[in-house]
C-alpha cells in the first residue's frame, strides 16, 4: 500500500512537472493542479497510512489516524483551490489582453489558429 | 540608558524640521539646532567621568543569536568624536539657516542633516560592530542624500552617486572584514575585540580583515586611490561640505583606524599599508590642492590632504603618532570648518568662488577675511595656531621614520607636503583676500549678518585658543582620546606651542619658505602643472562604470532573459540537484515499518491515477480531454483518501474538483482548445528527464517516510476534541476550535483570492482584453438546445435538496465527516448547477445575493466568535460549548466553534460564486446573445414563450 501511495505521489509529481514546463498557460495550470494533489496526498501521507480508523471519536473504535495533517492538508485544498482558480483566471486575462496564450506573452511562432468548426 | 538617547535623538529629531518648516525657517532651525543642542547636553553630563579615565555604557540584548547587540559606549575616542559631530553640527545648523535661500527646502534639509548626525554618532559610540556597520551604512545613505540636496543640479546628482558607489561598495568590503573580525575574536563587541589583539594578529585572517577593513576605511576617508569622490561631493550645499569633510562624514573611515588601532595596529603590513598611502594621499592631495582654481575644490583636496596626514600617523603604529593623530583630528576640524564656512560666505556674497576672479576681498568684507586668514594660517602650520602644534608632532614622528631601510625618504616627503600645503594655504588667503578689490565681481560684496559668520568665528576662536593654550584646553581630552586608541599604552604626553629646536622646527621652516615661494612663483609653478600629465579620476570612473553596467546587463540578459520556461525548469532542476545532494551525503538505511498489505481495489484506483496521468501529458494538446484526464486523477485521489480513512478529506477533494473542473472548462471556453507543437524535441526530453527525476525524488521520499515510524503530537488532540472542543470529529474540531486562527486566515486567503479574480476579470472590460471580447467568435460548435429541459428540471428539483444536504454537512460537521468547507463547496455546486441549465444571467436576476459580501459576512461572522470570546475573558477563538436540551429533538450539543464554522461555509461560498460567476459574466459579454427569458429553451408548459427567437 505505501508502495502504491509513494509511487502515485511521484507519478503525480513527475506529470505535473512535465505539464508545468510547457508553453502555452494551459497546460502550465493543469500542471499545477496534478503537483497541488502530489503535494495533498504527501502532506497527508505524513501521518502514515491507516486503513478504517477515521479520526471521528466513536466508542466502539479500535484506534484512530492521525487527525493533524488531514486537518492541514483540509484546508490546502480549499486554497489550492483558491490558487488554481486565480491562476486560471490569469491565463485567461493574460490571454483576452495580448491574444495569445503563450507563458511568455511573445511566442517564438505565429500562433497555431485553434480549430474552427 | 542617555547614550543610547544621544544616539536616538537625532533620528527622532529628525521628524520634526519637516513639521516645523511650516512655522517658517527660524522655527524650524531653531528646533533642529535644540535637538543637537539636546544631545550635546547629554553628552557633556557623561563628559568628567570619561576625562577622568572611565567608560560608559548601555546596551540591550537585540538579536543575541546573532551577535547583534545595541551596545553603546563612551571612551575618549567616541568622547572627540561624538563633541566634534554634534558641536560642529550644531555651528553647521545654524550657518545653514542664513545660507540656504528661500527656494532651498530647509525642512528636507535639516532631516537630512540630523539623519546624518544621528547615523555618525552612532558609528562612534556603538560598542557591537554589527551596530556599527548599520550606522555606518546609514552614514554613506543620508550623506548621499545631503551630497544629492541640490537635484536640480547634474553634477550634485553625480556627485552623490559617485560618493555613494564609492562609500557603499567600500562599506560592502567593510562588512565582510567586520565578520572577520569578530569571527576572528569570538564576538562582535568592541570591548571584547579591543582586548584580543595579540590573538587576532596571529590569526591568518588577520591580512584579509585588514584588507578589507582597510578598504571601507580608506574609502570612506578618500584615500589613494579612492580619494576622487570627494571633490566631486563639493557640488553639495556648502554646509554639507563644511559638515561631512571636517568634521565627519570622511573622519569615518579615521575613526575605525583610530578605533581598531589596538588590534590591527603594529604589524609591517599595517605600517607599509596605511602609513604609505596616509603619506603619498597628503603629498599628493596638496600637490593638487595648490592648482585648484575653486575655492571649493581646493579645500576638498586639502581635506583629502589632512586625511592622509591623519592616516599616516595613525600607520605609524607608536602611541605617540596615534595621540598626534587623534590631537589633529581636532585641529582639522575646527580650522577645515570654518574655512568651508567662510567660502561659502564668500560664494554666497559675491556670487563666485573661482579664485582667479576673486582677489581683494579683505577691504570689503573684512570680518570674514579675517576669519578665513586665521584658519587658512593654521591650515599651514603657522604658530601661534593649532594647525601649527598638531603639524609639528607630525613632521617629528616623520623625522625619525625609516622606510624600507631609508631614513631620508618620510621626512622629505612629509616635508614636501608641508610645503604644498603652506603653498595652497596661503593661495587661499592671498589670491582671495589680498590686493586691490576688483570691479568685476559678479556681485558686490559686503560681510554678512552676523548669524552667518558667527560659526565659523566660534570655530576660529578654538583655532586661536587651542593654538596658545594647548594643554589647558585640549590636553585632557586628546589624552583621553589617545588612551582609547592605544589602549593605555600611552606614554606621557603633553601639548606645547614651543617644542624647543627640533628637527621638526627645521622642517617646519623649510615648509613656510618653501610654500611661500612657490606662490610667489606661482605662474611658473602653474605652467609647469599645466603641462604635466592628468589623469582625471572621473572620466577612468565613469568609463568603469560604464563597463561594469554593460557587463552587468550583459549577464542579467543572459540569465534573465524572459523565457519563463528557462528559469522555471532551472528552479526545478536545482530542487531536483539541492534533494540529491541531501540524499546522497548521508548513508540510509530501508525503513522498518511494517507496511499495509495492498488490496485489489486499490490496485485499480492506482491503475486509474496513472492512466489520468499519462492521458494529461500524452494528450496535453487536446485541452478538454486533458482537463477530464486531470479530474480523474483527482477522482482517484478522493477515493484514496476515503479508503486511508480521511472522510472529510475525500468530501472535500470531490467537491473542490467539481468546482476547479467547471471553472476550467469555463476559461476554455475562451482560451484555445487546441495546444499548438512548439517545444522542439530536445525540450521535450530535458522537461522529461527532468520531470522524471523530480517524481523519483518526491516519490521516494514519500516512501521513505512512509516505511519508518513516527511519533506524533495528535494524542493531545484526540484526547482534548470532545472535553476541550466538544466534537467528535477530530479534523472538525481541529479546524474550527484548536487550529481555528489558521482557519481563519485561510479563509481570509480564500476570500482574497476570490476578490483578486473579480478584480483580473473586471480590468478584462476595459482595454484591449475588452476589445477582443467585443469582437469575439465562438470557436466551437454551440448547442441547439442551450437550456435543456432535462437539465433545468433535475437542477431545479435538487436545489432545495441540495441545500438540505449542505445544512446537514456544516451542522453535523462537528461530531461527523463534514463542515463548514465542505458544505460551503456542496452549496455553491449546487447554485453552479442553477447557472448551468438556464444560463447566467437568468440564474443571476433570480440570485439576488451579493458574493462579495457575503465573503466579508463570512469573515466577519468567524472573526466575531472569535472576539466573542475574547470578551468573555478568554483567548481569541476560545470554543464554549454545552449541551442544550430541545423539546422532539432531545439532547443537542451545541458549541461555539459552530458559528465559526458558519463563517467559514459563508466565505467559501462567497468565493467560489464570485469567481465563478465572474468568468460567467465575460462569457456574457462575449456571447452578443439577449438573455433567455425563460429557464429553458422550450417551455412545454407554455408552448408559445420561447427564448431564442426563431431565425425564419
Amino acid at each position: 500500500m505505501e508502495l502504491l501511495v509513494a509511487s502515485a505521489v511521484g507519478i503525480m509529481t513527475a506529470a505535473g512537472v512535465y505539464l508545468v514546463l510547457r508553453a502555452r498557460t494551459f497546460p502550465v495550470v493543469l500542471g499545477l493542479a496534478l503537483m497541488t494533489y502530489a503535494v495533498n496526498v504527501f502532506l497527508f501521507a505524513m501521518g502514515r497510512l491507516t486503513v478504517n480508523l477515521p479520526p471521528v471519536l466513536t466508542a466502539d473504535a479500535a484506534g484512530y489516524t492521525d487527525p493533524l495533517p488531514q486537518a492541514l492538508v483540509l484546508t490546502a485544498i480549499v486554497i489550492s483551490f483558491g490558487m488554481t482558480a486565480v491562476v486560471v483566471v490569469m491565463a485567461l486575462r493574460a490571454y483576452l489582453e495580448s491574444d495569445t496564450d503563450h507563458v511568455d506573452l511573445a511566442p517564438s511562432e505565429p500562433v497555431e489558429k485553434a480549430d474552427r468548426p | 540608558m542617555s547614550l543610547a538617547l544621544i544616539v536616538l535623538l537625532p533620528f527622532l529629531g529628525a521628524l520634526l524640521p519637516g513639521l516645523l518648516i511650516r512655522s517658517g525657517r527660524n522655527a524650524c532651525a531653531t528646533a533642529t539646532a535644540s535637538v543637537t543642542v539636546l544631545a550635546l547636553a547629554l553628552l557633556l553630563v557623561h563628559t568628567p567621568a570619561v576625562l577622568r579615565g572611565e567608560v560608559v555604557q548601555a546596551g540591550w540584548d537585540w538579536l543575541p543569536g546573532l551577535g547583534l547587540n545595541a551596545n553603546f559606549f563612551l571612551d575618549g575616542l567616541g568622547l572627540l568624536f561624538a563633541g566634534l559631530i554634534l558641536g560642529i553640527g550644531l555651528l553647521i545648523i545654524i550657518y545653514a539657516r542664513f545660507y540656504l535661500s528661500e527656494k532651498d527646502p530647509m525642512g528636507l534639509f535639516y532631516t537630512y542633516l540630523l539623519l546624518f548626525q544621528g547615523a555618525m554618532v552612532g558609528v562612534v559610540l556603538s560598542d557591537n560592530i554589527l551596530l556599527l556597520l548599520v550606522f555606518w551604512e546609514l552614514t554613506s545613505l543620508s550623506s548621499f542624500l545631503l551630497i544629492g540636496y541640490w537635484r536640480h543640479l547634474p553634477a550634485g546628482r553625480q556627485g552623490a552617486r559617485m560618493a555613494l558607489v564609492v562609500t557603499g561598495g567600500g562599506g560592502l568590503a567593510m562588512i565582510a572584514g567586520m565578520l572577520l573580525l569578530g569571527q576572528m575574536a569570538g564576538s562582535y563587541d568592541l570591548s571584547v575585540i579591543l582586548e584580543r589583539g595579540e590573538q587576532i594578529q596571529a590569526s591568518p585572517l588577520y591580512l584579509p580583515t585588514l584588507l578589507l577593513i582597510l578598504v571601507g576605511c580608506f574609502t570612506k576617508s578618500a584615500q589613494f586611490p579612492f580619494h576622487f569622490w570627494l571633490p566631486h561631493a563639493m557640488a553639495a550645499p556648502t554646509p554639507v561640505s563644511a559638515y561631512l569633510h571636517s568634521a565627519t562624514m570622511v573622519k569615518a573611515g579615521i575613526f575605525l583606524l583610530a578605533r581598531l588601532w589596538p588590534v590591527l595596529a603594529g604589524t609591517d603590513v599595517w605600517f607599509y599599508l596605511v602609513a604609505t598611502t596616509g603619506l603619498f594621499t597628503m603629498v599628493l592631495a596638496a600637490g593638487i590642492a595648490l592648482f585648484k582654481d575653486d575655492l571649493k575644490g581646493l579645500l576638498a583636496y586639502s581635506t583629502v590632504s589632512h586625511l592622509g596626514l591623519v592616516t599616516f600617523l595613525f600607520g605609524l603604529g607608536s602611541p605617540m603618532a596615534a595621540a598626534a593623530g587623534v590631537f589633529h583630528i581636532i585641529n582639522h576640524a575646527t580650522f577645515k570648518a570654518a574655512l568651508f564656512m567662510s567660502a561659502g560666505i564668500v560664494d554666497h556674497e559675491t556670487g563666485t568662488r573661482h579664485i582667479p576672479r576673486l582677489g581683494g576681498l579683505m577691504h570689503l568684507m573684512p570680518v570674514t577675511a579675517t576669519l578665513a586668514m586665521v584658519a587658512a594660517a593654521s591650515m599651514a602650520g603657522i604658530p601661534p595656531f593649532n594647525g601649527f602644534i598638531s603639524k609639528e608632532m607630525m613632521l617629528e614622528q616623520a623625522a625619525h621614520t625609516p622606510w624600507a631601510g631609508l631614513p631620508w625618504l618620510v621626512p622629505a616627503a612629509a616635508t614636501l607636503g608641508a610645503v604644498f600645503s603652506v603653498a595652497y594655504a596661503l593661495r587661499y588667503a592671498v589670491h582671495v583676500f589680498w590686493g586691490p578689490p576688483r570691479a568685476d565681481y559678479p556681485r558686490r560684496p559686503h560681510d554678512p549678518a552676523a548669524g552667518f559668520w558667527l560659526p565659523p568665528a566660534v570655530l576660529v576662536a578654538l583655532v586661536v585658543i587651542i593654538g596658545l593654550f594647548p594643554e589647558q584646553t585640549a590636553g585632557p581630552l586628546v589624552r583621553a582620546a589617545a588612551d582609547a586608541v592605544t589602549g593605555g599604552a600611552l606614554p606621557d604626553l603633553h601639548l606645547y606651542l614651543w617644542h624647543g629646536l627640533t628637527p621638526a622646527l627645521g622642517m617646519s621652516v623649510v615648509a613656510l619658505l618653501g610654500g611661500a615661494a612657490l606662490l610667489w612663483r606661482y605662474g611658473d609653478a602653474w605652467a609647469r602643472w599645466r603641462a604635466g600629465p592628468h589623469p582625471e579620476a572621473k572620466t577612468m570612473y565613469d568609463a568603469a562604470m560604464a563597463r561594469l553596467v554593460a557587463a552587468s546587463q550583459y549577464i542579467i540578459h543572459t540569465l534573465h532573459n524572459g523565457a519563463l520556461q528557462r528559469y522555471l525548469a532551472v528552479m526545478l532542476a536545482s530542487a531536483v540537484v539541492l534533494g540529491y545532494a541531501a540524499f546522497s551525503g548521508a548513508a540510509h538505511l530501508p525503513g522498518t515499518r511494517e507496511t499495509l498489505e495492498i488490496f485489489p481495489v486499490a490496485g485499480v484506483l492506482w491503475l486509474l491515477m496513472a492512466g489520468g496521468c499519462w492521458l494529461a501529458v500524452a494528450h496535453h494538446r487536446q485541452r478538454l480531454l486533458a482537463v477530464v484526464a486531470v479530474s480523474v486523477v483527482g477522482l482517484m485521489v478522493s477515493i484514496g483518501f476515503l479508503y486511508l480513512s480521511a472522510p472529510d478529506l475525500a468530501l472535500t477533494q470531490i467537491s473542490v474538483e467539481v468546482v476547479t473542473t467547471v471553472l476550467m472548462l469555463l476559461a476554455l471556453y475562451f482560451l484555445p482548445k487546441r495546444t499548438p507543437e512548439e517545444s522542439s524535441g530536445a525540450r521535450r526530453v530535458r522537461d522529461g528527464v527532468l520531470a522524471v527525476l523530480a517524481g523519483v525524488g518526491v516519490g521516494g521520499l514519500c516512501w521513505a517516510v512512509l516505511t519508518r515510524d513516527f511519533s506524533t503530537i495528535s494524542g493531545y488532540y484526540l484526547d482534548q476534541a470532545v472535553p476541550g472542543g466538544g466534537g467528535a470529529n477530530v479534523v472538525n474540531v481541529i479546524l474550527v476550535d484548536f487550529r481555528g486562527f489558521d482557519t481563519f486566515g485561510e479563509i481570509i486567503v480564500l476570500g482574497i483570492a476570490a476578490l483578486a479574480i473579480y478584480a483580473l476579470l473586471e480590468g478584462a472590460l476595459r482595454g484591449p482584453a475588452a476589445a477582443h471580447l467585443a469582437a469575439w467568435k465562438g470557436d466551437m460548435p454551440r448547442a441547439a438546445d442551450r437550456h435543456p429541459i432535462m437539465m433545468v428540471v433535475a437542477t431545479r428539483v435538487m436545489l432545495p435538496l441540495a441545500l438540505l444536504v449542505g445544512v446537514y454537512i456544516l451542522l453535523r460537521g462537528h461530531n461527523m465527516p463534514g463542515g463548514g468547507f465542505i458544505a460551503g463547496l456542496v452549496v455553491s455546486i449546487a447554485l453552479i448547477m442553477q447557472y448551468m441549465a438556464s444560463g447566467f444571467q437568468w440564474a443571476a436576476r433570480r440570485m439576488a445575493v451579493d458574493y462579495d459580501a457575503l465573503i466579508g459576512l463570512g469573515v466577519l461572522v468567524a472573526g466575531a466568535t472569535g472576539v466573542a470570546a475574547m470578551v468573555g475573558g478568554y483567548p481569541f477563538l476560545t470554543s464554549a460549548h454545552d449541551y442544550v436540551h430541545l423539546p422532539w429533538v432531545g439532547e443537542v450539543e451545541l458549541a461555539s466553534a459552530m458559528v465559526f464554522d458558519v463563517g467559514v461555509f459563508l466565505t467559501v461560498v462567497g468565493a467560489v460564486m464570485l469567481a465563478l460567476a465572474q468568468v460567467s459574466r465575460l462569457g456574457l459579454v462575449a456571447s452578443h446573445e439577449p438573455a433567455n427569458e425563460g429557464p429553458m429553451d422550450f417551455d412545454p408548459s407554455t408552448p408559445a414563450r420561447t427564448a431564442r427567437r426563431d431565425p425564419s
